[in-house]
């Protein structure tokens, strides 16, 4: 049975595109057949994030409107065997997608894909709306910040009362809390939430906790998913979520302030 | 940092515990708006327009609330007249 996971947060700019990214690649390097779908219409972000950006011939609503089939507008990545990308419309057209246009789509990579991850626009309006409509499973993505928790609060209300799965009376979505920026630094000093504050405040399991790292700007520079730099916090981190997301018990890591040494200490370290 | 300066620093909330308090309230305000059925501001819109053809009030004088009781949820009217 193929899984449809939105990446959501209500706020922007948290770190969707990077998350879907990462997650998407995570799942493919463990096998399992994935496409990541870029629901941004008109701010078509993943494909840069991916690295297939000069690939992109034809995108989700051409596979709509019938201008073009699934199996043509579906980029196949250049790393992996089983990692595809649907690129979004960069269409100034809001209403380019319908649910119907969307419930098609959907049931149609179903029958090829084990994982569609759905990279969700920010906001809580239509296209927010239709990237989590279809989902089993969401990863909801907040950074250790007040605006950014009370919308992730909001998108929790949505998904359990405005999905498919809610209004047929289905089993809910299963919600997964990813904390993203996270700064141990300032955490330890009271100036950052910490996990257990947010965890406590929006009740939903843990999945994981990605520290602020330079690596994701330096993946992103190249168009190469974080996940797939192994040798950065942030990849392992995001590594250890999709283990987690696969049923597997993994510690959390990067939660405490790194231990420096005593030089480092003295005339104040950098990396 | 003298002595002095770290007693009070000690003493003071930090900036991210006050994020906390203010976003445990605002989160539960919220969620419990959210748990309020749609039609509640319909149903104050049209008990408004009824009790204007008997009385003059102005829209904000009718107060509609549901609250949920166990098993029974309560409908509540709060209708303020004008001074007579
Ligand atoms: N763990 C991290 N450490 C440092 N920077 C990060 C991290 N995660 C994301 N960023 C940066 O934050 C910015 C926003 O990330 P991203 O585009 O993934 O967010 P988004 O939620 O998809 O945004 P939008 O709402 O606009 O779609 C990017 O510049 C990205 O490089
Ligand atoms: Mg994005």
């Amino acid at each position: 049975m193929a899984k449809i996971l939105v990446v959501t947060s209500g706020k922007g700019g948290v770190g969707k595109t990077t998350t879907s990214a990462a997650i998407g690649t995570g799942l493919a390097l463990r096998g399992h057949k994935t496409v990541i779908v870029d629901f941004d219409v008109g701010l078509r972000n993943l494909d840069l994030i991916m690295g297939c950006e000069r690939r992109v011939v034809y995108d989700f609503v051409n596979v709509v409107n019938g201008e073009a089939t699934l199996t043509q507008a579906l980029i196949k990545d250049k790393r992996l065997e089983n990692l595809y990308v649907l690129a979004a419309s960069q269409t100034r057209d809001k209403d380019a997608l319908t649910k119907e246009g969307v419930e098609k789509i959907i049931n149609e990579l179903r029958e090829t894909f084990e994982y569609v991850v759905c990279d969700s626009p920010a906001g809580i309006e239509k296209g927010a709306h239709l990237a989590m409509y279809f989902a089993d499973e969401a990863i909801v993505v907040t950074n250790p910040e007040v605006s950014s928790v009370r919308d992730s609060d909001r998108m929790l209300g949505l998904l359990a009362s405005k999905s498919r799965r809610a209004e047929l009376g289905e089993e809910p979505i299963k919600e997964h809390l990813l904390l993203t920026r996270y700064n141990p630094e300032r955490v330890q000093k009271g100036e950052m939430l910490g996990v257990e504050d947010v965890e406590e405040i929006l009740a939903i399991r843990l999945l994981g906790v990605i520290p602020e790292s330079q690596a994701v700007l330096k993946a992103s520079n190249q168009g190469v998913p974080v996940i797939l730099d192994d040798q950065s916090d942030a990849g392992q981190a995001y590594s250890d979520a999709v283990d987690r997301l696969l049923g597997k018990e993994v510690a959390h890591r990067f939660l405490d302030v790194k231990k420096q040494g005593f030089m480092q200490r003295l005339f104040g370290g950098r990396e | 940092m003298n002595i002095f300066d770290f007693f009070r620093e000690r003493k003071k909330e930090t900036t991210a515990s006050i994020a906390k308090e203010r976003l445990q309230i605002i989160v539960a305000h919220e969620r419990g708006q959210r748990s309020k059925p749609d039609y509640l501001p319909a149903l104050q819109q049209e008990l408004v327009e009824v009790i204007r053809k008997y009385v003059n009030i102005d829209s904000d004088q009718v107060q509609v609330a549901l609250e949920n009781q166990g098993s029974c949820s309560i409908l509540e009217l709060n209708i303020t007249l004008p001074d007579r």
